[in-house]
């Protein structure tokens, strides 16, 4: 990793989709010393729905002064930024390309709510699960329902993870929420689909984050930190939930962490930190246990027990994760990524952890892809 | 307002009567239907109508108080994922019943009811929904 760029998470009337996938690109080349980039892979997953442009590669390529490189746009619903970056990966890792621009954008403030909700059921199975009248928060809530039903976890539990990820936002210069919750705000938050309330939901918003990749060598010769990727895994499970033989198992994060972990040669003892995909509140118990940070239905107890503050067993989303920082679908996973280099090449600001290995896991739908990296810095 | 029209005609068959097919290779039943066997890979499957008999129960739900465009009327309503008494799980709305009254378990029974309009002019399309089971002696598990 050479550089990483970022633009902070708001609703951002006054910038367009290219701009915004602009400036986190510019920011990124300065970071990394403005090498000469051979291709670009932007994550987006609603550049055509929500802001009425398609053709993403060639257009944010053309505004970044890049025309004629290879460019080209990945779409994987909430996965998208994380695929854009495991593109990237592939490029240097096979020799076809030594830099590589990864970015991900998107806009999401162009429409009105039920618009933008509409548009986001499009990561789930169209005809069987949005027709009849699920909505994403609806399948999340479904999955919650019954994981509370199975494990005898009270719905309150589940606040460990907004209040971690609000917390740890407050200090991120590029988060839209930078206030702590409390519980006492959680439990009176109102119902997006019963039992899951507003503050279970990360917020739609408008984002764009870039990193530069390169052989780890160009960034041993140029003296700078080298950030690795150590561990790459995509894998991805049935579209709609009705049809997963264990609908509280996310199969694909499993089967994802499992080649990064294999790849990496890691365990998940040896992790330091995890940027997990905290979509819905479930969604981050789930992946814990998936990621085999905790038993099966211990994923909410792990959280509580072993922590996940910064000063936890296990920190999660240290730079306020979906939750506190926002939710630019096709962008967060490249966020993440942003938010794992900085933590390891020592650039986190208050949060600055000490750590040496980290992993980022973005997800698209309800689990359907899904992929895991972990990153090491070479000390 | 878009019109859609070969779209909803195409899924008649699974909106009205739950039309699923069953595999000739392992007997696995699937809800809506599939070219390929995810279980044992054949290719060769039979259209089985009425999967289940319409009769199932709720492994979980919600109230849906956000309603995305075209269901804003209805809100707050309750979905459940609803297994089938012969094996598939499927999405869809309750109706005529409390929202309080729901619960994991329950036993259920398909409906037809109107699920979407298009505003005031375009289509209203119908689809399944399911109730609490009026007569619970009515528990025709297909063999």
């Amino acid at each position: 990793m050479l550089g990483v760029g970022q633009v902070p998470v708001q609703e951002l009337w006054d910038k367009s989709l290219r701009e915004l996938a602009v400036a986190s690109i510019v920011a990124a080349l300065e970071d990394a010393g403005q090498p000469a980039v051979e291709a670009l892979y932007v994550g987006n997953m609603l550049g055509g729905e929500l802001t009425g442009q398609a053709h993403l590669g060639a257009l944010v390529a053309d505004f970044a002064g890049l025309a004629g490189i290879e460019a080209l746009r990945v779409e994987a619903a909430g996965a998208s930024g994380g695929l854009a970056f495991r593109l990237g990966y592939l490029a240097v890792a096979s020799g076809v390309h030594d830099i590589v621009l990864v970015t991900g954008v998107e806009k999401m403030t162009e429409r009105l709510d039920p618009e933008v909700t509409a548009a986001l059921a499009l990561a789930h199975d169209g005809d069987f699960e949005m027709f009849p009248g699920a909505t994403p928060a609806a399948l999340a809530a479904m999955i919650m329902q019954r994981y509370i039903h199975e494990y005898g976890v009270a719905r309150g539990d589940f606040a460990i993870f907004p209040l971690t990820s609000h917390q740890n936002a407050v200090h991120n210069p590029y988060a839209m929420y930078r206030k702590a919750l409390t519980r006492e705000f959680y439990d009176k938050a109102e119902m997006t689909a019963a039992p899951l309330n507003i503050l279970d939901c990360s917020p739609t918003c408008d984002g764009a984050a870039s990193v530069v990749l390169a052989p780890a060598q160009v960034a041993r010769d140029l003296g700078r930190p080298v950030v690795r990727v150590s561990g790459s895994g995509v894998a991805t499970d049935t579209i709609a939930v009705h049809d997963r033989a264990d609908p509280l198992w996310l199969a694909a994060a499993a089967r994802s962490a499992a080649l990064a972990y294999q790849q990496a040669g890691k365990d998940p003892a040896e992790i330091d930190f995890f940027e997990l995909y905290d979509d819905f509140s479930i969604t981050a118990a789930l992946a814990l246990e998936a990621c085999g940070f905790a038993a099966r239905g211990q994923g909410v107890r792990f959280a509580h027990e072993a922590g996940i503050g910064l000063d936890g067993r296990l920190p999660i989303c240290t730079m306020g994760g979906l939750k506190g920082r926002g939710n630019p679908d096709g962008a967060t996973g490249v966020y993440q990524i942003v938010d794992v280099v900085n933590q390891l090449r020592g650039t986190a600001g208050a949060n600055q952890l000490d750590c040496r290995v980290g992993m980022a896991q973005a997800i698209g739908g309800s689990g359907a892809t899904v992929v895991t990296h972990i990153l090491e810095v070479e000390k | 307002m878009t019109m859609e029209l070969s779209r909803h005609w195409r899924l008649n068959a699974q909106r009205y009567a739950l039309g699923g097919v069953e595999c000739d290779g392992c007997g696995a039943r699937y809800f809506p239907p599939r070219a390929v066997c995810p279980r044992c890979g054949s290719r060769s499957l039979h259209q089985a109508r009425f999967i289940g008999n319409g009769l199932g129960q709720v492994y979980s739900y919600s109230l849906v108080h956000e309603a995305p465009v075209g269901y804003g009327d209805h809100a707050p309503y309750p979905v459940a994922l609803v297994k089938l008494d012969d094996g598939p799980v499927v999405t869809a709305q309750l109706t005529d019943v409390d929202p309080e009254n729901v619960q994991i378990g329950m036993r259920v029974e398909m409906v037809t009811r109107r699920i979407k309009e298009d505003g005031d002019k375009g289509l209203i399309t119908y689809g399944y929904k399911f109730r609490p089971m009026l007569d619970p002696r009515r528990v025709e598990v297909p063999a």
